[in-house]
C-alpha cells in the first residue's frame, strides 16, 4: 500500500505531469503565469479544489451514478459537482477564512472551466472505479492532490522562467505568446527526462 | 441587425482564429494533434458541439438569468458533449480510443464557452449558428495545420499515407509533448508575421490613396 502511494505520487507529480505530459490545464498555465506570486496563488487554489473535487466526484460516481446505472451521464454530473463545489468553497472561504479568500479569490471562479480539474476526476473514474469503494476513494483523493501539486510545480517553475524571458529580446514576431510556448516546450523537455524512470 | 456572413467567416478562419489569434482551446489541441485523423475527429466533434450550443444558448439568451449564466452554459454544453461522445463511442470506437479523455473535456474547451459568452448570448440564432460554423472551421483548420506539421515530421506520414522513402528518419520530438509546445509557438509566430505583412500592405495602400 505504501509503495503504491509512493509510485502514485511520483508519477502524478513528475512523470505524468499534468501540463507537460498530459496537456491538461494549459489555459491557466499560459494565462496566469506572468508573475510567480499569481502563479503560486493559482496553484494553491487548484490544489484545494482538485483534492475536494476528486473526493466529491468519487462519491457521486460510486454512490449515485453507479447504483442508478447512469454512468454515461458522468460528464454532466462531474462538471456540475465541480461548479457547485467551487461556488461553495468561495462562499465558505469568504465567511470563514477571509485572508485565504482574498489571496485565492480571483482564481476560484476560473477553476470551474479549468480542464485539469475535470480531467483529473475523469482519469480517476477510468483508473480507479474498478477497485473496492474505500480504496478507490483514497486513491482518487491522493491522485487529485498530487496531480494538482504537479500542476503547481509546473506553473511556478514556468512563471519564474517567464519572468526572466520578459527581459530577453526575441524577434518581433515571437514576442509574447510564441516565445512563452517555446519556453514551455523546453521545460517540458526537461520534464520528459523523468519518463525514462519507469516505476510501478 | 444586419448579417455580415463574409466578415464572420473571415473572422473565424483568419482574423479571429480561435487557436492562432485568440489562443483558446489549447489543451485539447496540443494533446490530440499528433495525427491528422485525430485532428479531423476532434475538430468535427468540437464544431458540432459549438454549433448546437451556440444555437440553443442564443435561443435561450432572454430566459437565462445573468447571475447563473455560466453554469447554464456549462450544462447546455455538457449535454451536447455527452451526445457527441456516445455517438463517437458507438460509430467510431477507434477514434474514441485515440482521443480518450479529451472528448468529455470538450465541455471545458474555452473556445466553446468563450463563443457562448462573447457571441451567442448577444446575437440571434441565425447569426450564432453562422458564428459557430465559422469558428468551428477556423478551429478545425488550425488543428489540421498543426497536426500536419507534427505528423509529417514525427511519423513521415500524412493521414496515414507514407510520404518519404525507407531512408526517412522520423523526428520523434515533433509528436512528443515538448515538440507540441515548440511547434505551436513557431506556428503562432508565423501567423503573427503573416498578420504584420497584411497590415503593412493595408497601411501602404492607405498612404497611396
Amino acid at each position: 500500500m505504501f509503495v503504491d502511494i509512493l509510485v502514485l505520487m511520483l508519477s502524478a507529480v513528475l512523470i505524468e505531469n499534468f501540463i507537460f505530459s498530459r496537456f491538461l490545464g494549459c489555459c491557466p498555465f499560459l494565462g496566469v503565469s506572468e508573475k510567480p506570486d499569481t502563479a503560486l496563488g493559482m496553484g494553491c487554489a487548484v490544489i484545494f479544489v482538485m483534492t475536494l473535487a476528486s473526493a466529491a466526484c468519487n462519491l457521486v460516481y460510486n454512490f449515485i451514478l453507479v447504483p442508478f446505472n447512469l454512468e454515461y451521464l458522468y460528464t454532466i454530473a462531474f462538471i456540475l459537482v465541480i461548479a457547485a463545489l467551487v461556488q461553495f468553497i468561495e462562499m465558505f472561504l469568504r465567511k470563514a477564512v477571509p485572508s485565504l479568500y482574498n489571496a485565492l479569490g480571483i482564481y476560484l471562479p476560473l477553476i470551474t472551466t479549468n480542464c485539469a480539474v475535470l480531467g483529473a476526476v475523469i482519469i480517476n473514474m477510468q483508473k480507479y472505479s474498478d477497485m473496492a469503494k474505500g480504496q478507490s476513494f483514497v486513491f482518487s483523493v491522493l491522485f487529485g492532490f498530487f496531480a494538482a501539486v504537479g500542476f503547481t510545480l509546473a506553473i511556478v517553475i514556468f512563471a519564474g522562467v517567464r519572468a526572466r524571458v520578459e527581459y530577453a529580446d526575441p524577434p518581433k514576431v515571437f514576442k509574447g505568446m510564441p516565445i512563452a510556448l517555446v519556453t514551455a516546450g523546453l521545460i517540458a523537455m526537461a520534464f520528459s527526462g523523468f519518463s525514462g524512470a519507469s516505476i510501478g | 441587425m444586419k448579417l455580415d456572413i463574409k466578415q464572420q467567416f473571415l473572422d473565424g478562419i483568419l482574423y479571429k482564429n480561435p487557436v492562432f489569434i485568440q489562443l483558446l482551446g489549447l489543451c485539447s489541441m496540443l494533446a490530440i494533434t499528433t495525427s491528422v485523423s485525430n485532428a479531423i475527429g476532434m475538430g468535427v466533434a468540437a464544431t458540432v458541439v459549438l454549433i448546437c450550443s451556440n444555437l440553443l444558448i442564443s435561443l435561450l439568451r432572454k430566459f437565462i438569468p445573468k447571475q447563473v449564466r455560466i453554469a447554464a452554459y456549462v450544462v447546455i454544453i455538457s449535454a451536447f458533449v455527452t451526445a457527441v461522445e456516445l455517438l463517437i463511442k458507438a460509430y467510431l470506437p477507434a477514434l474514441d480510443r485515440s482521443l480518450g479523455v479529451f472528448i468529455p473535456l470538450i465541455v471545458v474547451n474555452c473556445m466553446i464557452l468563450a463563443r457562448a459568452e462573447a457571441f451567442a448570448s448577444k446575437n440571434g440564432p441565425v447569426a450564432s449558428v453562422i458564428d459557430g460554423v465559422a469558428q468551428g472551421i477556423g478551429y478545425t483548420m488550425a488543428l489540421l495545420i498543426i497536426s500536419a506539421v507534427r505528423e509529417v515530421l514525427g511519423f513521415g506520414t500524412i493521414a496515414g499515407i507514407q510520404l518519404f522513402g525507407e531512408s526517412f528518419k522520423p523526428m520523434g520530438i515533433a509528436i512528443s509533448p515538448p515538440g507540441g509546445f515548440i511547434i505551436l509557438g513557431c506556428l503562432i509566430a508565423l501567423v503573427n508575421k503573416l498578420m504584420h505583412t497584411i497590415e503593412d500592405k493595408k497601411n501602404k495602400k492607405g498612404e497611396d490613396k
